[in-house]
């Protein structure tokens, strides 16, 4: 394999202001600097190019794979992940790597005039080396805005269900939509959470809001049911809907030693009454 | 899907047994795994640990720290040279048991876990190997 | 050898499993407390298990088998503490421990088990 001559790696580092000038012209031109602070531009691309020579110049391998490529893998690693987190897309973010294309193939032309051989390899090389890079960029970027979209999935998944304190030892959960399994298990926990946190010995889970249940959020209920007794606590279902009693049953689960109640208000009232709580009109 | 770290560990008497759960504990923690996530794999590898030590005459635990469509994971491997399983349908049956334990053991520790793989002959030992994604 | 204390509370007994159990350790608990429900006729047995944060059939199973030895020899147990990831596990496990009372914490517990008591 031929690899980057020393007189390409010299130009590049004797050019490097011209190659920055170009670089960052080339990068508003293509609109990536967008939502980007000059500064952080300046000081991004700057660093880059420091990286970029000093591997170049240590390794002697386009390898990025290799060791002395770690550094600038780790930057364009940080920079990717930056740039998910304030939402650029992955077009904007690759062209960090790839507007710098365009200076160095023309410095390389400048400096290769007159040996069009070397100068097809060169540019061929370097090519290869950027498009690498660019690639890492990328896949850096791809792996930054699924962590971002996971965590916002989650916290969207908890915001979605609220466990409600109804009386001091009552906890409520109001169920709205269709249940997924995902999302049952996600609330469930949370609801169990909550029960070990404020010392709740009584649980409603109300699903008056849910249309249909599958069996696996049927299965799902049930198990929540079974974990709350094992933590010492009561839990009580309510506002199962006609549809929901048919699937339960359909479906041949054993509903035994599990509470329901038509509506919430009817289970908060089993509920006072168990913790010996009277409710009376004032005279 | 690629492997971060891995190595192995001795499952040779019952005390093993907690030592490999602990070791566990400790890999999906370092993967970011939520605690119910944790609490089953590693409920899940104390009861295939304890059918090494009790049934399989003791054994190895193969673990291995991995990575699939960017999720960690943690990988491990329970393989003894014992009598392994004559008949494997009846020892995936729920509430089946040959040592007087409850029968849960396979069957419990193949639903905490996402991945469950049997390898056993008369005669020729047992390999369970198992995955959970964090 | 290694044990888990078994303290006595006027008419009832209470054990706190702080340790990661072995098999053995468990079977030792087992024993030590059917033997000392007999010698000090104690009504009631308080297990709490709110510092394990891990349960799997052989710890569930011995539970049971303390909660139905218990009952013959006239004492209640009641297991307190549990916690919910554990409390998920065991149940995806298919250990639902029927017949096994249950409380949020120890001062639950107590109460649960003095009630208990009073009814039986």
């Amino acid at each position: 394999m031929a690899t980057l001559q020393a007189k390409t790696i010299q130009a590049l580092q004797d050019n490097r202001t011209d190659l920055l000038n170009e670089w960052t012209h080339s990068l508003e031109a293509t609109g990536a600097t967008r939502n980007l602070k000059g500064d952080d531009v300046k000081q991004q691309t700057g660093e880059f190019l420091n990286l970029l020579a000093d591997a170049l110049h240590n390794s002697g391998s386009q390898n990025i794979n290799h060791e002395n490529w770690a550094q600038t893998r780790l930057f364009l690693e940080k920079l990717s992940h930056s740039r998910a987190l304030i939402g650029q897309d992955s077009q904007q973010t690759a062209s960090f790597i790839f507007a710098l294309k365009g200076p160095v193939f023309a410095l390389l032309q400048r400096e290769y005039a007159s040996d069009g051989a070397h100068l097809a390899e060169q540019l061929w090389e370097v090519s290869e080396l950027l498009d690498g890079l660019g690639m890492h960029t990328i896949r850096t970027f791809q792996k930054s805005r699924e962590a971002v979209i996971k965590r916002q999935q989650e916290e969207l998944l908890e915001l979605s269900t609220p466990v409600v304190k109804l009386w001091d030892g009552v906890l409520a959960l109001p169920m709205i939509g269709t249940l997924d399994s995902q999302r049952t298990q996600v609330v469930m926990e949370s609801l169990l959470q909550r029960i070990v946190d404020t010392g709740s010995e009584i649980a409603i889970i109300d699903i008056t809001g849910v249309p249909t249940v599958d069996t696996l959020v049927a299965q799902h209920l049930l198990k929540t049911v079974t974990a709350i007794r094992l933590m010492g606590a009561d839990c009580i279902i309510s506002g199962v809907r006609p549809q929901i009693a048919q699937t339960i049953v359909h479906l041949g689960l054993d509903l035994q030693g599990v509470v329901t109640k038509a509506n919430l208000a009817d289970a908060l009232a089993l509920a006072l009454k168990r913790l010996g709580v009277n409710v009376s009109k004032a005279v | 899907m690629s492997e971060a770290s891995s190595g192995t560990h001795p499952v040779l008497i019952e005390q093993d047994v907690v030592l490999a759960r602990q070791l566990v504990r400790r890999l999906a923690q370092e993967c970011g795994m939520r605690l119910i996530d944790l609490t089953k794999l590693v409920t899940a590898v104390s009861e295939l640990a304890r059918n090494t030590v009790v049934y399989g005459g003791g054994g190895y635990m193969d673990w291995a720290v991995v990575e699939k469509d960017l999720r960690p994971g943690v990988r491990l491997t329970f393989r003894d040279e014992g009598p392994g399983i004559p008949d494997l349908k009846l020892a995936m049956t729920d509430g089946w048991t040959s040592g007087g334990g409850l029968g849960l053991g396979l069957t419990g520790a193949k639903r905490l876990v996402d991945e469950f793989e049997l390898e056993t002959a008369p005669g020729e030992g047992t390999r369970v190997t198992i995955t959970r994604w964090s | 050898m290694e044990r888990i204390p078994i303290l006595q509370m006027g008419e009832f007994l209470l054990v706190t499993i702080q340790v990661d159990m072995h098999d053995q350790l468990a079977l030792t608990l087992q024993d030590d407390l059917s033997e000392r429900i007999s010698r000090t006729s104690a009504r009631g047995v308080l297990i709490d298990i709110s510092a394990l944060d891990m349960v799997d059939s052989f710890i569930g199973r011995m539970i049971g088998t303390i909660s139905g030895l218990s009952r013959i020899m006239d004492a209640q147990t009641v297991l307190v503490g549990m916690q919910p990831a554990v409390a998920i596990t065991l149940v995806e496990l298919g250990m639902n421990l029927p017949g096994v009372a249950t409380a949020l914490n120890v001062e639950r517990g107590m109460k649960l088990l003095r009630d208990r008591v009073e009814h039986s």
